[in-house]
């Protein structure tokens, strides 16, 4: 199979995103910050993880560019989707 | 098994030059990009509803239980490992190793649904229902008390069993699929380091489906 590629190291990944849960957690219920902040960093927090496990779990790291941008594509479209419909409420 | 029956079981790589991605790898990558769209539809959802609503939002911790969903987060992340550990397993060629941790990835899935099951049954008995709250429940006691905003509540329910039951419906699927692998693909050595692409293919559709709980664990239940 084509899917031969250096192979990252999981259990650190999984480590990372054990220690990103346990941030998110902290964050979310013991700092106390403002909460628009605390929104940010939450979501900050939260985009992290997810590209750990597509770009290691998933392989997109590893991947052609081709075949990440299937992934990729979908993205700001998705985030059109989202603006646009929270436009209604600002316009 | 004769040569023709050996090259049948390999990916029809490259079937397509452009791309250089074997048939069911591509239509699982396309899928998902549909999948994305489609939580994007539910998410996108949650956040107009949620900010153009006339009234705060509950705060997070008091309806939904944070501890327990926080282990469910846990073992979700766990579970990804074990699939990605199962795939690297049957890469090298070890076929006993990558049966345990595909087992443990099922294992992991289904007390995942098994989890959510009991977090729904438990949300319903106190009063929170996909309608908001129930009347004479313990949680009207804090609408009316003025702990949680009357205003909302019937939205928080809506959205929140719509995006957290389709993702378990989602995890339901990863599971089915993947001890329809574990059954009929793996234990009797159908995988090898020539053909695995069952494992890697399932198990795209199982790291995304943990991919989207780690954004609906933050949107939902932290924020």
């Amino acid at each position: 199979m084509e899917t031969a590629h250096k192979r990252p190291n999981y259990i650190l990944i999984w480590i990372y995103l054990a220690v990103l849960t346990a941030a998110e957690l902290a964050l979310a219920f013991e700092l106390p910050i403002k909460p628009s902040t605390k929104l940010a960093l939450l979501l900050f927090l939260a985009i992290w993880k997810a590209l750990l496990v597509g770009l290691y779990f998933m392989h997109l790291k590893f991947e052609k560019w081709n075949l990440r941008m299937l992934a990729i594509i979908p993205i700001p479209l998705a985030l059109i989707l989202l603006f646009a419909g929270m436009s209604e409420h600002i316009w | 098994m004769s040569q023709a029956m050996a090259g049948a079981m390999q990916p029809p790589f490259p079937a397509e030059r452009g791309i250089e991605v074997y048939n069911k790898k591509l239509g699982m990558w396309i899928f998902l990009a549909s999948e994305v769209m489609f939580f994007a539809a539910l998410i996108g959802s949650y956040v107009i509803l949620r900010f153009g609503a006339a009234g705060v939002w509950a705060k997070p911790g008091i309806v939904l239980s944070i501890q327990i969903t926080a282990f469910n987060t846990f073992l979700l992340i766990c579970s990804s490992v074990s699939m990605v550990k199962a795939y690297a397993a049957i890469q090298d060629g070890f076929q006993d190793k990558m049966k345990f941790w595909l087992l443990m990835t099922i294992l992991g899935g289904a007390t995942f649904v098994g989890i959510q099951v009991f977090e729904y049954i438990h949300l319903v008995e106190h009063g929170f229902t996909p309608a908001g709250v129930r009347e004479g429940s313990h949680l009207a006691e804090l609408v009316a008390n003025g702990t949680l905003p009357a205003a909302t509540m019937g939205l928080y329910g809506s959205t929140f069993f719509t995006m957290t039951g389709f993702h378990g419906f989602h995890v339901t699927c990863g599971v089915i699929s993947m001890l329809y692998l574990y059954l009929f693909k793996a234990l009797p050595g159908k995988y090898s380091p020539q053909d695995f692409s069952g494992i890697e293919v399932v198990g795209l559709y199982w790291h995304f489906v943990d991919l989207v709980w780690i954004i609906l664990f933050t949107i939902v239940y932290l924020v």
